[in-house]
């Protein structure tokens, strides 16, 4: 049953993928057929984990693969709240190929499989887990929108003559709503690493790389969002912020699995 | 009904010949009553075209007759005519703005729902101008025919949205006052920009234009104040030499500044748009925008003429089933007729609950049996076929005499 959901799911996001790519030239069918893709795998992906927390002795996604399956659903998810409209298909030209690739790291890595067990408690992986990846997802997405707002900065600069070619909300907007995700992504990180502290103090354990870059990363996040609300940070010096801290964000997620979920 | 089309438009005539049959709203509306006496009429004037849309005996030269009297015979040898289909499709090209000079144009959407409640309209014309709106809304939401700036104060607003999103609240320094600096003003204006202050050497100048916009004039000394203010700069003036240069342009904290230099030679010196967050356009940027706008315009024409057709295939339709509208209304007059005249006989057997359920199934009955004749009379008329088929059933249910 997880192979009939899954493989529909990554074929509706690779489809929208390719779809979003034929609306840079083309504008129109391809863009509706991307958005439609996006939404069917979604609803495809979501039944996935419904289908594997019904069947899972425990929290389904504590492996690193299952956490993958499950930080791409939250990332999709943060997309679909606003990223379907028609300015913001630039966007789904980077989340849906990020989508694809890692829903196919997840299969490789068993994290789209069901009956999964789990050895911590429940609602200790809920909040750490859940509010980490809930997190890193924002910051993704706000990477997503930053990379698109240097993009369209360098356009204006260069007096692109096609600008209008393909719509894309404005640098304001741009700018906007990233600022806006992280910080309503922080406070969900700094309640997660929080859960995890707690329990690392009464479980006892040691202190991981993957640790220390986690909480690198937060201090990276956490400057942005006090360099921004105290000093107005905006524009080009906050993408490049934005996308600079996204990048502890990728090691965390992918270059260290290996220390914490082992 | 037949429905016709003469008009004369900016493809095929000039100006000069064009303006001896503009006419203001009222007499447009004034001649659409005179001409619907026998019939229909709308009358569509704008600056583009005059066109007369009738339907009843004799439209086409009642209508060519009307231009004639006002523009003479030369109009008249300008003129195109239509006829149904052609006319419909024509009528949906020009609401949907293929017809336009600028692809995809809006103002004309609205021209065209004007001329319509203005007109005299009857059956075959409200239908045919709903559906011409419908279209033309079509055309432009399901494209994006009409979302790219087709000018250059139009490409220079549509940037500052780029840049700032809605220009409500945004400052706009106009430096320069002459008309081409007032006409990008007007076009942020309107988008919701505010035009702060205009700066011009001539103080006379600056103040007048400055009174139309509610705006400060101050002097070109003062303009780098001005600067440090501003989010929009529209600069045009006859000055030899940059009149802004990027020492002008003070530390602006990440707030981005959008300058638009309308002027030959330059007003804005162009390493401005080196400057963190600034972004200058000189006219050729400007020129190279809307060149790519129209271009993309005119490969979404494609889409919009696909669009088009098939909302004037859907009229044609419609239009045909009218064939076999009086058919349909004889046969079931004459069922209705015949179960009428049984239930008369019949009445003095029933008690009154017994005749309620006997007219009630009848008329259940009669009206099964008519729904799939009525159905597929009409479906026959829209692929041409109508005629036959109305013929047949007249004579079948021998209603020759009520044609």
């Amino acid at each position: 049953m997880a192979e009939l959901l899954f493989w529909p799911a990554l074929l509706a996001y690779g489809e929208a993928a390719v779809a979003y790519l034929g609306e840079t030239r083309s504008p129109g069918l391809p863009g509706r057929l991307a958005t439609w893709g996006v939404r069917i795998g979604w609803l495809l992906q979501t039944a996935l984990l419904v289908l594997q927390a019904t069947r899972a002795n425990g929290f389904p996604w504590s492996s690193w693969a299952g956490s993958l399956n499950l930080f791409v659903w939250l990332v999709v998810s943060a997309y679909l709240i606003w990223g379907c409209r028609d300015r913001y298909r630039l966007l789904g030209l980077a989340v849906t190929p990020l989508a694809v690739a890692l829903l196919a790291v997840a299969r490789a890595g068993g994290g789209t499989e069901v009956g999964a067990r789990s050895d911590y408690s429940t609602l200790f992986l809920v909040l750490h887990v859940g509010l980490v990846l809930a997190a890193f997802a924002g910051f993704t997405l706000a990477a997503g929108l930053a990379a698109v707002y240097l993009f369209q900065e360098r356009r204006l600069k260069r007096h692109d003559a096609g600008i209008f070619r393909l719509p894309a909300p404005s640098l304001a907007t741009l700018d906007r709503l990233a600022g806006r995700t992280i910080v309503i992504s922080f406070p969900a990180l700094t309640l997660g690493i929080a859960v995890g502290l707690v329990r690392l103090r009464e479980k006892g354990g040691g202190v991981d790389v993957l640790m220390v870059v986690t909480l690198a990363t937060w201090l990276a996040y956490g400057a942005y969002v006090a360099l921004r609300v105290t000093r107005g940070w905006q524009g080009r010096r906050a993408a490049y912020f934005a996308l600079a801290s996204f990048l502890l964000v990728v090691i965390v997620r992918l270059a260290l699995p290996a220390t914490h979920f082992a | 009904m037949k429905l016709s089309l003469v008009g004369i438009s900016h493809r095929h005539a000039p100006v000069k010949v064009r303006e001896r049959v503009a006419f203001a709203p009222r007499d447009a509306a004034e001649l659409a009553r005179s001409l619907a006496e026998v019939g229909e009429c709308v009358c569509l004037s704008t600056c583009n075209r005059t066109e007369l849309y009738i339907v009843g005996d004799q439209g086409e030269v009642r209508a060519l007759d009307a231009l004639r009297s006002h523009g003479g015979d030369d109009v008249a040898a300008l003129t195109y005519r239509l006829a149904d289909h052609a006319a419909t499709l024509h009528l949906f090209r020009v609401a949907a703005g293929l017809d336009s000079l600028v692809p995809g144009e809006g103002e004309i959407l609205g021209q065209v729902r004007a001329a319509y409640e203005s007109g005299a309209p009857g059956p075959l014309l409200s239908r045919l101008f709903h559906d011409a709106l419908h279209a033309g809304k079509r055309a432009r939401s399901q494209t994006t025919i009409g979302e790219s700036p087709a000018s250059v104060p139009s490409a220079g607003a549509a940037l500052a949205q780029q840049i700032f999103g809605e220009l409500e609240g945004r400052r706009v320094v106009v430096v320069g006052a002459g008309k081409v600096g007032e006409v990008a003003a007007r076009n942020l204006a309107a988008r919701g920009a505010e035009i702060a202050a205009v700066a011009n050497r001539s103080a006379e100048h600056a103040e007048e234009l400055a009174q139309k916009f509610g705006a400060r004039a101050v002097s070109l000394e003062s303009l780098a104040d001005e600067l440090g203010h501003a989010d929009v700069v529209v600069a045009c003036t006859s000055a030899p030499g940059f009149v802004v240069r990027p020492d002008d342009v003070r530390e602006r904290k990440a707030r981005p500044l959008f300058l638009i230099d309308l002027a030959v030679p330059r007003d804005l010196d162009p390493a401005i748009n080196d400057l963190d967050d600034c972004y200058l356009y000189d006219i050729d940027d400007l020129e190279a925008v809307v060149a790519e706008s129209l271009a993309g315009r005119r490969r979404e024409a494609e889409r919009a003429e696909a669009i088009v057709s098939e909302e004037a295939e859907r009229f044609r339709a419609w239009q045909a089933s009218l064939d076999v509208v009086p058919t349909i209304a004889s046969l079931r007059a004459r069922a209705e007729a015949i179960r009428a005249a049984e239930l008369g006989k019949a009445a003095g057997r029933l008690t009154d609950e017994e005749r309620q359920a006997v007219e009630s199934i009848t008329a259940q009955i009669l009206n099964k049996l008519l729904h799939l004749p009525t159905v597929r009379m009409k479906e026959a008329a829209a692929a041409a076929d109508g005629v036959l088929y109305a013929d047949a059933v007249r004579h079948l249910f021998g209603l020759e005499d009520e044609r």
